[in-house]
């Protein structure tokens, strides 16, 4: 029992000293990458310079993307069943001249035969002397109106906002820009709740671990603006309220593209300058977007390590089904004489507790947390390489041994001796966007089912279908 | 801000392929091919680009000037740029900003007013101020130095204001950002460095507590900045952080 105390010790400092942020494996190198957009089921970005990164799950990029036209930093919606790619002519000319211009395609994936972008449309100019710079469109389908609206601008001067039709990717005629905000880029627009916000890129760019690039955010209730940030400064006085910033070795984040996968799930795909694990590349980034008194902020990818799972319905935590072990020490009565010298109190240890267990299946129970080790779970990115949209995989086992949490093919979750990397015993952890989690099986076996982890009652666990809008579905990590 | 080095690649792949260029605008079927660039359309000239001040500002006028509806100092004395080579922003470090000033500076006076029109001695170079009322909330340099045709990045700029207050007003901040590095000063004592690779934001630094003496209080400032938009904007904020607009602005 002492070894697998040794192990446990030992794995958690591995753990511990090993961690590292990864933005997103394979390849994923670009600058100024568009909002990942998904095509018959894989997602796509593209970047400065043409050419753009795929991915069949959302974690895995590899090169590939067709995006002609060369210039920077293009951005992608989808508008009925046609793609609407939109980039900046020059990447930012010395002279400040440029162009914005739009195309459609029918599909994103280039083998396909229905792949074929349309001539080029300019949208948008700046003459080298007027204060903007007609690079950088980011581009929002006003989710109320049906609306195409389009920002676009650099550090030179002003961020512009025009509009197009969404039928022809055209600029509506007789639409003058109008100034949004100054000294930043790479914005684009979000809407939420009777909002618009804008978000754009401060700092600078283009130097590696040195880049200062930030993302902020300003909102307005109207598209025009004024947007203000959380101090009433107004985005036309350089305004703006942090999003992303780096974060360890992922430097210089910049050009947030919004992705909403359902009610409640949503991330923002993002480039950092520098990654200084993958030799201070530019690397593509994806986060999941945490909404907060109001505002967007970047969550966290999920963390390696080893944690109570709190239910959010009552706040009991996630344990084995085994019984309660009382810790070997009595309770001190009040009347007692209280002049013995005060001694620690071990926790109580894996190896005083398990012996007692069974060794097959154990059932799961939510039940008061009491730092006991039939509740703490260690986390890690499993030995897979499938992932999806912002993150890995993961193993769920309890802290200090092999036994994994698994579903099961009636859509209960139980625990299995030994993880086996099956489907079922691999999770997806998704932070939403009130900061909680979402945590669901890789696979249901024998079901094509999407569930998650849910309370079904304070103390009992099992899969459902997810709903945002019950705390039933929610958890929280918990570091004591 | 320095974005500069964002278009190298670009710049070189349109090089590259300008030279190779095999077909024209209208000649993709279906766009051009990965990796090409489409030659810019014809771009019309949208505004006045002849040199003149008067697009971006207006001569400072005898009479006092109140600050804008923000409380932002618009009317400045602006010396010619200095010619600085610098290529990154992020080089402005305090130490490097305090030497820079010191060495490229018109005068060690810093409650001396210059005169509208006269030029000063900074290094080898002679230089004029212009007393000017931006028509912005900020100051814009890299609009001055295009409007008088001097180098619009890697420049060095002196600034001086003068604001007359009817009372003395207590601890209030002077609230700055600039593009990019920059040092003020309030009655010949610093008051506030902005070091490093800043965008132009509104209070994106403040003084500490200061006192507005009543009459004659003299701000002078400095802005420096390589790639990028030399572009500064200051006003004073009371200790709710609301804008001090009680006083006026003169430039004598």
């Amino acid at each position: 029992m002492k070894r697998i105390k040794e192990i446990s010790l030992i794995s958690f400092f591995v753990l511990w000293i090993t961690q590292t942020v990864q933005a997103q494996i394979g390849r994923p190198f670009i600058h100024d990458p568009s909002t990942v957009a998904e095509c018959d089921g894989k997602y796509y970005t593209f970047g400065t310079g043409g050419g753009g990164l795929i991915s069949h799950d959302g974690w895995t990029w590899h090169g590939g993307g067709v995006r002609p036209g060369g210039g920077a930093a293009p951005d992608v919606i989808k508008i009925g069943d046609r793609y609407l790619v939109i980039y900046g002519a020059t990447g930012g000319s010395p002279n400040h001249k440029g162009a914005i211009l739009t195309m459609w395609n029918k599909t994103l994936d280039p083998k396909s035969p229905d792949f074929k972008y349309s001539e080029p449309v300019v949208v948008a100019t700046s003459d080298g002397y007027e204060e903007n710079d007609a690079i950088d469109p980011g581009v929002l389908l006003d989710p109320t109106t049906g609306r195409l609206w389009l920002t676009y601008g650099t550090y030179f001067g002003f961020t512009r906002l025009i509009e197009l039709d969404p039928k022809t990717g055209k600029r509506k005629a007789g639409n003058k820009p109008v100034d949004v905000a100054i000294v930043c880029e790479a914005s684009t627009l979000v809407f939420r709740d009777g909002w618009y916000y804008l978000l754009a890129t401060h700092g600078s760019c283009c130097d590696g671990a040195n880049s200062t690039y930030n993302v902020v955010v300003g909102r307005s209730k109207k598209i025009t603006g004024p947007y203000l940030d959380n101090v009433g400064r107004s985005m036309l006085q350089g305004g703006g309220k942090m999003v992303v910033a780096t974060r360890k070795g992922l430097i210089g984040p910049g050009h947030f593209g919004h992705i909403i996968l359902e009610n409640g799930v949503e991330k923002m795909s993002i480039h950092y300058e520098a990654d200084l694990e993958q030799g201070g590349r530019s690397v593509l980034g994806i986060l999941p977007v945490v909404w907060k008194d109001g505002w967007p902020v970047a969550g966290e990818k999920f963390k390696e390590g080893t944690y109570e799972i709190e239910s959010v319905r009552r706040g009991y935590g996630l344990e084995l089904a085994v019984d309660f072990t009382r810790m070997a020490v009595g309770p001190r009565g009040f009347g007692q004489p209280n002049n013995e010298p005060v001694k620690p109190i071990p926790a109580q240890q894996l190896a005083d507790v398990m012996k007692n267990w069974p060794t097959g299946t154990i059932h799961l129970r939510i039940g008061d947390y009491m730092s006991r080790p039939h509740q703490q779970w260690t986390i890690t990115d499993a030995p897979d390489t499938t992932g999806y949209l912002g993150g890995p995989y993961y193993k769920i086992v309890l802290a200090g041994t092999d036994r994994a949490l698994a579903a099961t093919a009636d859509a209960e979750v139980i625990t299995v001796p030994a993880f086996t990397g099956a489907p079922e015993q691999l999770w997806r952890i998704d932070q939403l966007t009130d900061g909680t989690y979402r945590i669901l099986p890789k696979t249901v076996p024998d079901s094509g089912r999407k569930v998650a982890l849910v309370s079904s009652g304070d103390s009992t666990p099992t899969l459902a279908e997810f709903d945002f809008n019950s705390d039933n579905s929610k958890w929280n990590f918990r570091i004591h | 801000m320095d974005r500069n080095h964002k278009y190298v690649l670009p710049i070189l792949s349109f090089i590259v392929l300008a030279g190779l260029q095999i077909s024209s605008f209208t000649a993709f079927a279906q766009g051009p091919g990965p990796g090409q660039r489409l030659p810019l359309p014809p771009i019309p000239l949208k505004s006045d680009t002849t040199h003149t001040l008067s697009q971006h500002f207006t001569p400072a006028s005898a009479a006092q000037k109140a600050p804008d509806a923000n409380g932002f100092i618009q009317r400045w004395l602006v010396l010619e740029p200095v010619k600085k080579d610098i290529v990154r922003n992020n080089i402005f470090t305090d130490n490097y900003l305090k030497t820079a000033f010191s060495a490229d500076n018109f005068s060690g006076d810093y409650t001396t007013i210059p005169k509208n029109g006269e030029t000063v001695r900074v290094g080898t170079q002679e230089l004029k101020w212009y007393a000017l009322d931006s028509k912005a909330f900020n100051f814009n340099l890299y609009h001055f130095t295009y409007a008088i045709n001097k180098p619009k990045y890697g420049i060095l700029v002196w600034l001086v204001t003068v604001i007359d207050c009817p009372e003395e007003i207590k601890n209030v901040r002077m609230a700055a950002g600039c593009n990019s590095g920059s040092l003020w000063w309030l009655n010949g004592q610093e008051a506030l460095l902005l070091s490093g690779d800043r965008d132009m934001i509104a209070d994106n630094g403040t003084s500490a507590r200061l006192t507005l003496k009543k009459g004659k209080n003299i701000i002078r400032g400095v802005v420096i900045n390589g790639p990028g938009m030399a572009n500064f904007c200051v006003r004073f904020l009371d200790e709710k952080g609301s804008p001090v607009k009680n006083f006026r602005i003169r430039y004598e």
